[in-house]
């Protein structure tokens, strides 16, 4: 079935970077993992520089003058380079490492909040979001909103699965202080059209924030041409380990608001009456960093850079439309999200017949093939396609066209199982 | 296949024809409980007489293990008394809790617990527990709500 996939990668050679991807489950069934958009898995390569800093440059970084130290922060600042060249920042001092993408999202929406004229969110004032976003990309505009009695505003979903922008013009007024958006969904797949949002925001004197955490694994992400004035993404959804992320900022805009967390790393000097913060990227930068995190981001983002990430892109499309074709061979089967490969990303979401996603799931990975099922931190997009949760597939540069194959035969298998006549 | 110990012929029974759905009149609480891992919802009403549970009616969704438990649940609480439904509680939580050990089911767990001991292949698998667990907790709080309704009404009426 699986011959009319061309792809730019090696997919047989990369997949032995991975030691994960070749796990056997449940005795005899060779894992096939398709839940990328909730972790990547990690390339040996990732492993080693992990190991390695921790067998062989552990230290704090920032402080003390001894070898280990220096070693340290210059492999820690090395990663922060690393990842500033693949975003394309322009400038390494504006890339903040955080501990995922919700604290980034916290942090912009917290300090955009709290920020003096002409930001600051206040009463009166409207932000903007999506009906589409990931939980992350709700909760702490709601909290903000809560505080400050701002207005919170969405763009709604059109029934096959994209933002409505037809009023965008009157969701986004004069009244708008920030729009953040999810840049690709995590639930439907969805590939966003940015440059109408950022415009418009521009049109409006609105800041842009942008969830970029299923966009940056994926496909180049080039900060200067995206146009927004924040972005935020995570390390393990990229190769790289937990407890790293990312948020990069406009250097003059992050120069202004003030900082997220108090306390070492992120100060000048301190009294005991006030205190003066240092510069980008520390001041947002308090405590001490996930160093060892950083430099296995560092590494992962070399992984990538390695095999190119238009490679990544294109090789992921065609998967995309592999699986897009194939799923929608099973009969009852429903995606939910766009049909076609056109402007979306490896995240598949449907529903079975009737079948509640938990027993797709169950089924499926006994017969070794990993999927995530429930909301996806996503319930309102649940709630606008009337399914309590979903099933998704979701697929990487190593996923493989036999991998989909796995995955249409496990659906059939689930099927017969619950007696689903065909 | 492991499966089939978690997918007993009798909860897939049970899912596709589930026992005493559907809200019913009159009830003394009703409570709304929700998996927010899976997004299993039920709303389950418990009426109570003289002691003996005698309705608990619910309108649920979800997957084939929450489905079948709630339903296997009413079969073993309605018409009995709150004493006699308390213990098929504490002895289905006991089999939740055997994590797949068939030798913590005693023969007497076995008597009270009767369709429900099916459920023992779900105490395998750590994430279903919560399934399987939703109509019980859900009964747990409407009954004592409506215990407590109860009180209330006394001292009103005194």
């Amino acid at each position: 079935m699986s011959l009319s996939v061309t792809t730019p990668l090696d997919v047989e050679r990369i997949r032995k970077d991975f030691p994960a991807l070749e796990r056997v489950v449940h005795g005899d069934r060779p894992l096939v993992y398709l839940d990328n958009a909730a972790t990547s898995q990690k390339p040996r390569q990732v492993l080693d520089a992990l190991e390695d800093y921790y067998a062989h440059h552990n230290a704090n970084v920032h402080r003390g003058i001894h070898v280990l130290a220096e070693e340290a922060t210059a492999l820690y600042e090395g990663a922060r380079d690393k990842v500033a060249a693949f975003v394309n920042a322009p400038d390494r001092a504006e890339v903040v490492f955080t501990k995922n993408s919700s604290e980034a999202l916290n942090l912009a929406a917290n300090v955009i909040a709290w920020a003096e004229q002409p930001y600051g969110i206040h009463r009166g004032d409207e932000v903007v979001i999506t009906e589409m976003e990931h939980h992350s990309n709700i909760v702490p505009w709601q909290m903000v909103a809560q505080r400050t009695g701002a207005t919170l505003k969405w763009f709604g979903l059109t029934d096959d699965g994209r933002l409505d922008l037809s009023d965008i013009d009157r969701v986004i007024t004069e009244r708008t202080k920030v729009v953040s958006f999810v840049l690709v969904s995590n639930i439907l797949g969805t590939i966003n059209p940015a440059e109408v949002i950022v415009r418009r925001a521009r049109e409006v004197g609105a800041l842009v924030v942008v969830d970029a955490s299923q966009a940056a694994p994926h496909m180049p992400l080039d900060v200067r041409a995206l146009g927004a004035d924040l972005v935020a993404f995570t390390g393990h959804k990229m190769c790289g380990p937990t407890g790293i992320g990312v948020l990069w900022g406009r250097k003059d805009l992050l120069d202004v608001l003030p900082p997220f967390l108090g306390g070492g790393e992120m100060i000048e000097t301190v009294t005991m009456e006030s205190s003066t913060y240092a510069p980008l990227p520390h001041k947002f930068e308090a405590g001490t960093p996930p160093i060892a995190q950083a430099v296995g981001l560092g590494a992962a983002v070399d992984y990538l850079t390695g095999l190119g990430m238009d490679k990544v892109a294109e090789h992921e499309h065609a998967i995309t439309a592999y699986a897009l074709d194939r799923m929608q061979t099973v009969p009852g089967l429903r995606v939910i999200g766009p049909l076609t490969a056109a402007d979306r990303g490896a995240a598949i979401s449907f529903a079975l017949g009737d079948l509640h996603p938990h027993d797709v799931g169950q089924v499926l990975d006994e017969l070794g093939i990993a999927v995530r099922v429930g909301h996806h931190c996503a319930r309102p997009v649940c709630q606008r396609y009337h399914v309590p949760a979903t099933t998704r597939a979701s697929f990487y540069l190593y996923s493989t066209p036999a991998e989909v194959d796995a995955l249409v035969e496990g659906l059939e298998h689930v099927r017969r199982f619950f007696g689903v006549a065909s | 296949m492991k499966l089939e110990s978690m997918y007993q012929e009798i909860i897939l029974d049970h899912y596709r024809n589930p026992h005493h759905k559907g809200l019913r009149e009159p009830f003394d609480a009703e409570v709304h409980h929700v998996n927010p891992t899976c997004g299993d919802e039920v709303t389950l009403r418990v009426k109570l007489d003289d002691g003996v549970v005698s309705d608990v009616s619910y309108d649920s969704l979800g997957c084939s293990i929450s489905q079948a438990s709630v339903s296997v649940m009413t079969d073993l609480v309605i018409g009995h008394t709150l004493d006699e439904a308390t213990e098929a509680y504490d002895a289905f939580l006991t089999l939740m809790r055997a994590k797949g050990d068939t030798g913590s089911v005693t023969d007497d767990l076995e008597d009270v617990l009767e369709d429900a001991v099916a459920f023992e292949g779900v105490s395998k698998y750590p994430a279903r527990i919560k399934c399987a667990l939703l109509g019980w907790m859900a009964w747990k709080d409407a009954t004592a709500r409506a215990v407590g309704e109860g009180d209330n009404t006394t001292e009103e009426s005194a």
